[in-house]
């Protein structure tokens, strides 16, 4: 009698648990289903062609998200080429540039930047940063793609070290008895083993930076100035495309100025989505490999 | 040749210096910028500090509604995340094989990867959908905020659990059996109370991270000046959207003294929580390599 009672029990659990992780892995379909669903009018090629334009001036009714996607591009791709060496220097630092000592620490002081609030970097930024560049360069307000790209690059570079240092720590281990034997130093060792057999390591690194870069909303919305279009340079206003779904939710009303919000939101999926799928290749063939 | 080693070594010593800047500079910072602020004044304004805490009086000018407000939507987050991203865990980790075990993971991993601003978008469409459906009168809500920020830190939760589960030893597992237990009593009885410092940290790490992001609530029902909520129907104020506020409307020196109080409040706050989903881990790390 008991005995029966506890199989049912145990099938009962066996149920729960596999439908949490069945729901759990739903989310990630009704979110797409609904980007998916709102924006629906695209179909209609006239419509398509009005948001895929250059122009944001709603009140004109042009309703263009060309802009914000260019500016979102560029915001990522510049933060990363100023992130990802420094990453690189930062790890060769811990595995074996500087004393073992400094190193942990330095390890240490990355692992923290992890946990400090977005919102924190970008107001610091507001304070700090945007002045600063006012004062130095005399270009406009300071609210500019550089300002934004250099907060970007801050929050990005623990995320590029990180995804290195967990790739040289499982080939440093494979390489060390010919280092060893062959009496190389600990930064030669780096430079002419460790970094070489690491290829891979490094294109997930840039990839997941990428795309964190890519779906950071506070640093653009605070820093990049917003205005909707396509720099000339470096101190122009730029808005991203994180940072338009903030501000239209915030202000308009509009139905196309919604469905730019969806668009903008499908792309931001779809990008997210090949960056995965990107990182689960190159994971994948290393597993292979060895 | 050496002349390159030289010059790397010098440029990587150079990049090693900008981490422990970029921390000691911030809260540096905020510590002078906030200074002569960080009192019982800056959280309770006027008000009594124990009315608030007992009465739930009216603050006016002092954080204490915004950090009310974060505690409610970490607390329904973690209400969310907690129990389905423990159960999925178990079930990635002890049951799932094969095709289906990929495909979950990698719908876990994809939801890892989201941006934030994204699942506050889900909360938003959510309610536009509900709007035109079943409740005309549906709004952005700490309800709402509580769900969207659960499903952002759901798959840390999976990950968590997932990754403390099959860290274990190997002998661990043939405990259970060796007892004559079956296989769900040994994961209840056996398994999971020794992954539980792992899966702690994680839920520690979550509640973090449901601490500090902005992008969701921003667009769930976070507002600059409600005051305490009534009711989980009711919008509100939250720490790092009160900080996102001030620095772009910011009137008085005053008022922008007490977002650098706030910056700091926050900042103390998800780095004391990462300080100790990071300890937990290390204790869970230190006691099966021992074992």
């Amino acid at each position: 009698m008991s005995a029966g009672f506890h199989v049912s029990k145990d099938v009962l659990a066996r149920i729960v648990i596999a439908a949490s992780a069945w729901v759990s892995a739903a989310v990630v379909l009704f979110l797409f289903l609904f980007l998916a669903w709102f924006c629906r009018p695209l179909l209609d090629m006239t419509t398509l062609a009005r948001l895929l334009s250059w122009d944001w001036r709603p009140f004109q009714g042009s309703f263009g998200i060309l802009s914000m996607l260019t500016g979102s591009l560029l915001l990522a791709f510049s933060s990363m080429l100023l992130a990802f060496p420094v990453g690189v220097g930062i790890c060769c630092f811990i595995h074996g540039i500087g004393p073992p000592s400094l190193a942990r620490f330095v390890l240490r002081a990355v692992k923290l930047m992890t946990s400090v609030p977005t919102v924190v970097y970008g107001f610091v930024a507001v304070f700090v940063l945007v002045p600063l560049l006012r004062d130095v360069f005399h270009r406009g307000s300071g609210f500019s793609l550089l300002a934004a790209i250099l907060g970007l690059a801050i929050l990005v570079l623990p995320t590029v070290v990180l995804m290195l240092h967990s790739r040289f720590l499982t080939v440093e281990p494979q390489v060390r008895l010919t280092a060893a034997a062959l009496g190389m130093t600990s930064s030669q060792k780096l430079l002419h083993l460790v970094i070489p057999a690491s290829k891979r390591g490094f294109l997930a690194a840039a990839v997941l930076g990428l795309g964190r870069a890519l779906g950071d909303t506070m640093i653009p919305l605070m820093l990049a100035g917003n205005a909707p279009q396509v720099p000339g340079s470096v101190f122009d206003s730029v808005r991203a495309m994180t940072a338009h779904i903030a501000l239209v939710v915030a202000t308009d009303s509009h139905s196309l100025a919604y469905l730019s919000l969806f668009a903008c939101g499908l792309l931001l999926f779809l990008t997210t989505t090949l960056v995965n799928i990107g990182l689960r290749m190159l994971t994948r063939n290393r597993e292979v490999g060895s | 040749m050496t002349r390159f080693h030289h010059v790397f070594s010098v440029l990587c010593r150079l990049c090693a210096l900008l981490p422990g800047a970029v921390l000691l500079f911030l809260v540096g910072f905020l510590l002078q910028q906030s200074r002569g602020r960080l009192d019982l004044q800056l959280l309770f304004g006027d008000t009594p500090p124990l009315d608030a805490l007992i009465h739930f009086a009216p603050v006016w000018d002092g954080i204490w509604p915004a950090c009310f407000g974060t505690f409610c939507v970490v607390a329904l987050a973690g209400i969310v995340a907690v129990p389905l991203g423990i159960l999925c865990g178990i079930h990635l980790s002890e049951f799932a094989r094969g095709r289906f075990r990929t495909m979950l993971s990698f719908c876990v991993d994809l939801l890892a990867g989201m941006p934030s601003i994204l699942m506050g978008l889900f909360g938003f469409a959510l309610i536009l959908f509900l709007r035109h459906t079943l409740l005309p009168d549906a709004g952005t809500c700490l309800l709402l905020s509580g769900f969207c920020m659960g499903l952002l830190v759901l798959p840390y939760m999976v990950n968590a659990t997932y990754s403390s589960l099959s860290g274990l030893p190997h002998d661990i597992r043939l405990l259970g059996p060796s007892l004559g237990l079956n296989r769900m009593q040994t994961i209840r009885h056996i398994l999971l109370p020794s992954a539980g410092r792992g899966i702690l940290s994680g839920l520690v790490l979550s509640l973090g991270r449901a601490a500090e992001d902005t992008a969701v609530i921003m667009l769930t029902g976070a507002v600059a000046n409600a005051g305490m909520p009534r009711s989980l129907l009711d919008k509100y104020e939250a720490l790092p959207f009160y900080i996102y506020t001030t620095a772009a409307e910011y009137q008085t020196p005053e008022e922008l003294k007490a977002g650098f109080g706030a910056a700091l409040v926050l900042l103390i706050l998800t780095t004391g929580l990462f300080l100790a989903a990071h300890l937990l881990h290390n204790a869970m790390e230190r006691r099966w390599r021992q074992g």
